[in-house]
This record gives structure tokens, C-alpha cells and sequence, in this order.
């Protein structure tokens, strides 16, 4: 672990001894209980470079963690950071894992998590987690250096057009061209990222803009004439939101990421339990109402469970709540829950009717708009109008029964990843903090990990970010200092950024990564075993074959504690000699059966009618035929997917 | 597919242009004609983006637009209750022996002629997309050397403003 003491070199910030003391304090804070707002600095404007300007910025704001890299044109913000004692510079080793650090970081405290880099290279290494943080609507902001604003447009060394790079795939972005405007830009740059759908937002700061004197001075007028977030519902919809409640007899509240944006699971429960409605959480959701709650009926989409495919396809009244209508959720759009009529509360008016047509679009702050909405609904009850969802509950419960999740041991032996990722959920609870990958194992780990708790699993899923989940385990152990953080990982994904190993260690964030080994592009071999006859073209890594890399060696090297497990009856005692190491990370090279599969499955571009609980078996469908093997598996080879965007 | 025609205040800033053309095109969206410039505040800029979508898709190109920062209002006029004008610039071969009845064509149009040589007249009218197509079907059998348009533009009628109130 860096201590304070070896950052404290420069003199010249006057009393060390007292400095090392705050940094102390802050590394044991308190993971629970709210952040102390920070006080702004008071007042008159003070002379500083821009470098200064930015560092006092982001203190002012409140960061308490960057996570970077510095390079030529970042340098100047660097100097004064080093005096800083209130924001805390991780070095981290490749700038996309500072991008995915701060989204793990900023989804596990629900604060803004910070990332910065220099211009170039170090810049365009952030372009995917700032993708990934916009598609997730993660509030981020990211600061790089950029070429001298002379040098600007000549194709100098380490120039890169980031602002323009970055355009689409971010909430907004700043190129500073005056030292004056960085506290105005950085408290826009956080306002942004934190209000309305939250996402990343890009500060680029040219290196003489960092390097001038300018005046500070906090806090700064905002000026954004153009952004207004809609917080307030109308009261109008709700009511009638709360109506069609009233009426509806197979109702169900479909329930996305915005929830946990929101902060709002409790107003969720509250609806939940005062309506009986049956709640469907999303892949961005998991978390946001509790699974062991009775009126859970699961993950619906693409491997999402039977009840909640079902209970959607099936309903009358989809309440979909800070949810998107993603493709994975839908399936095939036309087929999608035909029955229902639509309330869609969102905050993004643009996420409104934008895939599926709402009948009653409520724009507003999920937390406000769930509020207005219990309210409503106490008000339809008190004029007598109660539905009884007993038959509908007849229903999801037998659905519930007749297929709940599950899975098969490997006919060869092998080690069931679904096992040890269950057997991880069971042992190291609910309290704990999980982080995927992207792939099967993401999907094991929504399906057989239990969480009760918002904010407790955190995964890519808009983007599908392989990689993901030993940076983003990095960011939330930092925000989250006193609880076990353990990242689910495949062996492809793993080898994409567990460099980030070695910060971990050094920085004294100690993860726990539970490698699901199974030796290949798991999701991919999946597909090419479904809808590509069985052809594996470059899914497997050899990670089984030659072990190479050996994954415990490997963590051993990067100053974690490295161990393996391959048989089911060492998986109890490995998951708690790993829970049992907390003075640096632990990587678990858990070796599993190559052929496990994901399922349920809705095969790609099929209608979510046609989900199959396992291969062959579709429980909506009504024909007869659905379990005669041959005909069945027919059906699947005929989805030969076209068009396909990606393998999960 | 119709015609819309979108007025977009926008903050006066660098990159405004490239966010908005960049949100028509990853969104798939064609823009049929777009013009820019300065409004009565010097800190807001004016777009006329003319688009051709349904309805549906329209609401959800409004909705995109009123997503990004610097866009500030989006107001869709009517072309019945708005002044629409292109600006045409052509330069049309005239030698002597037909140029009075280019000119007498450019005077029944209302246009004028900018320029003239003995090959050629340069004109320039302005006016609704459908007058300036029937001045170029006119203007067509003589020999167009050259043209350029402006986007549309367009202002409501009455004595309302899309602009007051809007900004800061």
C-alpha cells in the first residue's frame, strides 16, 4: 500500500504530519454512513495556475478519488495534486481501467467518480468506459490534457480530437480555452454528470491553459441555459398511472437501472407491497428490489428467468420504471408483452416511446414519480378500487415452480460454474459488493447471486464491456473500503485488464476475483454451439489445454494471493480461505466444464414467447411438440442469427 | 415521408454544428437542408433544419436534440403560419442573343441579376423551395454554368418570438 508519507514530499504545503493524518482518516472512512458534504472554500478569488484551479475545483466538488494516469500534456494537474489533501490520485496501469474504476467506484456510491489521462493515446484509452459509462448512465467525469492550444489542429505530438472523439458516446464534454473558465467547467462537468440521466461528461484542458495564471475563486456561476432535467412528474399522468393500477388484473413492475440512479428502492418496495404487484428487475437493476422478497419474479430478457419473461409477455399493465425497453430485454419488439398497455416513467424523455409506444408516459425522477404514484394508488384505494391479482399470482407462482433457476452438472465431471458462483453468493452474502465481466459468467452471476441490496452488483451492460470487472471491483473497493468486493470474471475477460492486479495490491484495494476458468469465449462458444453448428472458430484460449497463463501464478506476480480449485468439494473452503486474505487481492482460478450453458435463453431476433427454460423446452409456446427433442432442436438451429451485433 | 421544418436555438459555442449533425447522423436521421447563423443575441445561434420523418420518428429527433447541452429551444413551424426562404444563387449562360429574355425571366420572378460578363449573368432570387424550382425550370434551357443554395430559413408570422424568454 502507498502510504501518505511517500506522496508527501514536496515541503511545500506546510504541515505533512497533519496531512498524513486526513489521508489516514479518509482510507478507514466510515463505508456506510453518508459522505460529510464538503464545505466550498470560502470566497475572494485567489491567484493560482490552472492547474491549481483545477485541483481546488475538484476538491471543491467534493472528489475524494482520481483514478489516472499522467503523461505530457496532464503534467501541470499533477504537481498540485500531489499536495492535495483531499482528492487521493490512484496510478493506475492502462487509462481504461481508470474509466471503469471510476464507473465501479461512482455505481457503488452512487457519487461522481473521476478519472483523468493525458491527451492522445491516454485520452482515446478512455473512449470505451466512457461509452460504457454513457450506455449505463453512470455519472463520470473525465479529464484529460490536451496540446497546447497554439499546437491545437497541427497534428502534434500526442494530439487527439478527444472532444470530437468523444461526442457521441458522452453526456457532454468541455474543450477550456481559458484558465478562468476551469471552476466554471468543472462544476458544470459535475453537475451534468450527477443530475438528470446521469453519464459521463469529458473535461479536456489544453497544457498552457494549465499552465497560466488565473484566478480562483468557488463557488462559480453555472451557466447552462440549455439543460433543464425534468424532475417533477406530471400530476396528471400519475393519477392515471394509478387508474390503469386500479383496472389492471395482471400488472407488473418492470424495473430498470434508473431505480438505483434514483435512489429509490424503498419507494419501489413500498408500491410493490401496498399493490402487490409482481417486480421484474433488469440486468441494470439487480439489486434494486430485494430477490428474497416474494413479489420478486426475477430477471427478465434474454437469459432472464421463465416467471419474469413470462409474467411480462403475459401482463396487462407493464409499469416500467427508469427502464429502457433494451433489445435484450424485449426480444423481438412486435411480440413484446402484446397485451400490455404501457406506463413508461423515465427521466430521459427521449427514452419515451422511443422503442415501445407508451400510453402513459410519466417524465420525472423515478424517486419522485414512485412517491406521487403510492399516493395515487392509496387514493384509488380508498375509493374501494383494489384489483385482486390472486389468479395472476396463480399463475407467476406456477411458472415460478415449474421452472425456477437451475442448472445441470457437466455430463464429463466437470466443475458447474453456476455452482461455484452460487456457492460465492451464498457464502459471501449480501453485503458484499459484485462486479462481472461480460459473458456467461455476467449472466450466472444476475441469475444465482442473490441481491438485496441497491448498488451491490455492478455490471456493463448497455455496452457489454469485456474486461470490466477487475477495474470496476478496483473503483468500488475504493468507495466502498470497508466491504468485501468480489469480481465474478471469465478467463477472456480477465486477460483484458487484470494488470489492474498490481494497483490493487499496491494501493491497498483488496479484491477478491473468482476467475470462472472454463478455457474459452464462453457466451461466443455458446452461440457457435447453438447457431453456428457446433463450429468453434478462435473461442478457445487455451487456458485449460496449456494453462497458459497460469491464473494463480499470474496473481501471485501481480502481489495477490493466488489459488485454484477444481473440484465442487473444494469450492466451500477456497470461497473462505479467499474471504479470509484481506491484506491484499486474491485471484481463484476456478476450472470449469467448457460446455455449461446459459439458460433460460430468448434466441436472438425471436419473440420472448418462444423463451426456452432450457434447450428445446418453451414453456409459453403452445404447441405440443415442445419437448420432442428433434423438433425442437429445429427450432433453435432455424434462429441462425443474421444481423447480430455482438456474441451476448 | 413529410417535411419538417425544426427552428433550433442553440448556444453561439465551438462544436455546436458538429453535435447537432452528428446526433442526425448516428441516429440516422437525413437532414434535408440546415442553415446557421446569428440571432438577435449574440450569445445564441439559430438553426432551420428542415428534415424528412414521419411523426413518430420526428418526436423522437425533437427529444435527442433537446438532449444535448447546448441546444436550448426546438420549435417546429408550421409552414402555413411561417415565412420559409431559400436564397439562389445561379449563373446562367447569356450571350446577347438571349439575354433580354433571361432578364425578362429573372424581372417576372422577382429575382436580380448580381453579375454579368458577355458569356454569362449571374442571378440571385430568393423566395419559397417551389418558386426557386420554377425559376430554374425557367432558367434551365439556357444553360446553367453554376448554382448554389442556401438551407431554408424561416421565421413564424405574427408578432410572436421563439426567442424571448428562451435564454439565461
Amino acid at each position: 500500500m502507498t502510504s501518505a508519507t511517500s506522496r508527501s514530499d514536496s515541503g511545500s504545503a506546510g504541515d505533512s504530519g497533519a496531512r498524513d493524518a486526513t489521508e489516514a482518516s479518509r482510507k478507514s472512512a466510515q463505508p456506510n454512513g453518508p459522505r460529510p458534504k464538503p464545505t466550498p472554500p470560502a470566497g475572494t478569488p485567489v491567484r493560482v495556475t490552472g492547474a491549481q484551479s483545477l485541483v481546488r475545483a475538484l476538491e471543491a466538488v467534493g472528489s475524494e478519488v482520481v483514478f489516472g494516469i499522467p503523461g505530457g500534456t496532464i503534467l501541470p494537474a499533477y504537481d498540485p495534486l500531489l499536495d492535495s489533501t483531499k482528492v487521493r490520485h490512484v496510478l493506475v496501469r492502462h487509462e481504461q481501467a481508470a474509466g471503469h474504476a471510476a464507473t465501479g467506484y461512482a455505481q457503488a456510491t452512487g457519487e461522481v467518480g473521476v478519472c483523468m489521462a493525458t491527451s492522445g493515446p491516454g485520452a482515446t484509452n478512455l473512449v470505451t468506459p466512457l461509452a460504457d459509462a454513457n450506455m449505463d448512465s453512470v455519472p463520470l467525469v473525465a479529464i484529460t490534457g490536451q496540446q497546447t492550444r497554439a499546437l491545437i489542429g497541427t497534428d502534434a505530438f500526442q494530439e487527439a480530437d478527444i472532444c470530437g472523439i468523444t461526442m457521441p458516446v458522452t453526456k457532454h464534454n468541455f474543450l477550456v480555452t481559458d484558465p478562468a473558465d476551469i471552476p466554471r467547467v468543472i462544476a458544470e462537468a459535475f453537475h451534468l454528470a450527477s443530475t438528470g440521466r446521469p453519464g459521463p461528461v469529458l473535461v479536456d484542458i489544453p497544457k498552457d491553459v494549465l499552465q497560466e495564471n488565473t484566478s480562483f475563486s468557488w463557488p462559480p456561476e453555472m451557466t447552462l441555459p440549455g439543460y433543464r432535467p425534468t424532475l417533477r412528474p406530471h400530476g396528471k399522468q400519475v393519477r392515471e398511472a394509478a387508474r390503469l393500477i386500479s383496472q389492471s388484473r395482471r400488472p407488473v413492475l418492470y424495473v430498470g437501472g434508473g431505480v438505483l440512479k434514483a435512489e429509490a428502492s424503498a419507494e419501489l418496495a413500498e408500491l410493490a407491497e401496498l399493490t402487490g404487484i409482481p417486480v421484474a428487475t433488469t440486468l441494470m437493476a439487480r439489486g434494486a428490489f430485494p430477490d428474497s422478497h416474494d413479489h420478486h419474479v426475477g430477471m427478465p430478457g434474454m437469459h432472464g428467468t421463465v416467471s419474469a419473461v413470462a409474467a411480462l409477455q403475459r401482463a396487462d399493465l407493464l409499469l416500467a420504471i427508469g427502464a429502457r425497453f433494451d433489445d435484450r430485454v424485449t426480444g423481438r419488439l412486435d411480440s413484446f408483452a402484446p397485451e400490455a398497455t404501457v406506463v413508461h416513467a423515465d427521466i430521459d424523455p427521449a427514452e419515451i416511446s422511443k422503442n415501445r409506444k407508451a400510453d402513459v408516459p410519466i417524465v420525472g425522477d423515478c424517486k419522485e414519480i414512485l412517491r406521487e404514484l403510492i399516493d395515487a394508488v392509496k387514493f384509488e384505494h380508498d375509493r374501494g378500487d383494489r384489483p385482486d391479482l390472486a389468479a395472476w399470482w396463480t399463475q407467476i407462482n406456477s411458472w415460478r415452480d415449474t421452472f425456477p433457476a437451475g442448472y445441470e452438472w457437466p455430463e464429463d465431471g466437470t466443475l458447474a460454474p453456476q455452482y461455484v458462483i452460487e456457492r460465492i453468493g451464498a457464502l459471501v452474502g449480501q453485503d458484499a459488493y459484485y462486479t462481472a465481466g461480460v459473458g456467461q459468467h455476467q449472466m450466472w452471476a444476475a441469475q444465482f447471486i442473490k441481491y438485496d441490496n441497491p448498488r451491490t452488483w455492478i455490471n456493463s451492460g448497455g455496452l457489454g464491456t469485456m474486461g470490466f470487472a477487475v477495474p470496476a471491483a478496483m473503483g468500488a473497493q475504493f468507495g466502498r473500503p470497508g466491504h468485501q468486493v468480489w469480481a465474478i470474471d471469465g478467463d477472456g475477460c480477465f486477460q483484458m485488464t487484470n494488470q489492474e492486479l498490481a494497483t490493487c495490491a499496491l494501493e491497498g484495494a483488496p479484491i477478491k476475483v473468482a476467475v470462472i476458468n472454463n478455457g474459452n469465449l464462453g457466451m461466443v462458444r455458446q452461440w457457435q454451439n447453438l447457431f453456428y453448428a457446433e463450429r468453434y472458430s478462435n473461442t478457445d484460449l487455451g487456458t485449460h489445454k496449456h494453462r497458459i497463463p497460469d491464473f494463480a501464478l499470474l496473481a501471485e506476480s501481480l502481489g495477490c494471493a493466488g489459488l485454484r480449485c477444481e473440484t465442487a468439494d473444494e469450492v466451500d473452503d477456497v470461497i473462505e480461505r479467499a474471504m479470509a486474505i484481506n491484506d491484499r487481492p486474491v485471484v481463484i482460478d476456478f476450472v470449469v466444464g467448457k460446455d455449461a450453458q446459459v439458460w433460460p435463453m430468448v434466441g436472438p431476433g425471436a419473440s420472448n414467447d418462444e423463451v426456452m427454460a432450457a434447450r428445446g423446452i418453451r414453456p409459453l409456446f403452445d404447441d405440443d411438440d415442445v419437448t420432442d427433442g428433434p423438433a425442437a432442436e429445429g427450432v433453435v438451429a432455424d434462429k441462425a442469427v443474421t444481423g447480430t451485433r455482438g456474441e451476448q | 415521408m413529410s417535411m419538417h421544418t425544426l427552428s433550433v436555438l442553440v448556444e453561439n459555442v465551438p462544436g455546436v454544428l458538429a453535435r447537432v449533425s452528428g446526433l442526425f447522423s448516428r441516429r440516422g436521421f437525413n437532414i434535408e437542408s440546415l442553415a446557421v447563423g446569428p440571432t438577435e443575441t449574440p450569445e445564441v445561434s439559430r438553426m432551420t433544419i428542415v428534415v424528412a420523418v414521419e411523426e413518430q420518428p420526428l418526436e423522437q429527433v425533437t427529444k435527442q436534440l433537446n438532449k444535448l447541452v447546448n441546444v436550448i429551444k426546438i420549435v417546429e413551424l408550421d409552414p402555413a403560419s411561417s415565412v420559409q426562404r431559400d436564397l439562389l444563387l445561379v449563373k446562367v449562360r447569356a450571350d446577347a442573343t438571349v439575354r433580354s429574355q433571361v432578364l425578362e425571366t429573372v424581372e417576372m420572378f422577382r429575382a436580380k441579376v448580381v453579375d454579368v460578363s458577355p458569356e454569362a449573368v449571374t442571378v440571385e432570387a430568393t423566395g419559397t423551395h417551389d418558386k426557386l424550382n420554377a425559376l430554374m425550370r425557367m432558367l434551365e434551357p439556357y444553360g446553367v454554368r453554376e448554382l448554389v443554395k442556401s438551407g431554408m430559413v424561416a421565421l413564424g408570422r405574427g408578432a410572436r418570438s421563439i426567442t424571448a424568454n428562451s435564454t439565461r
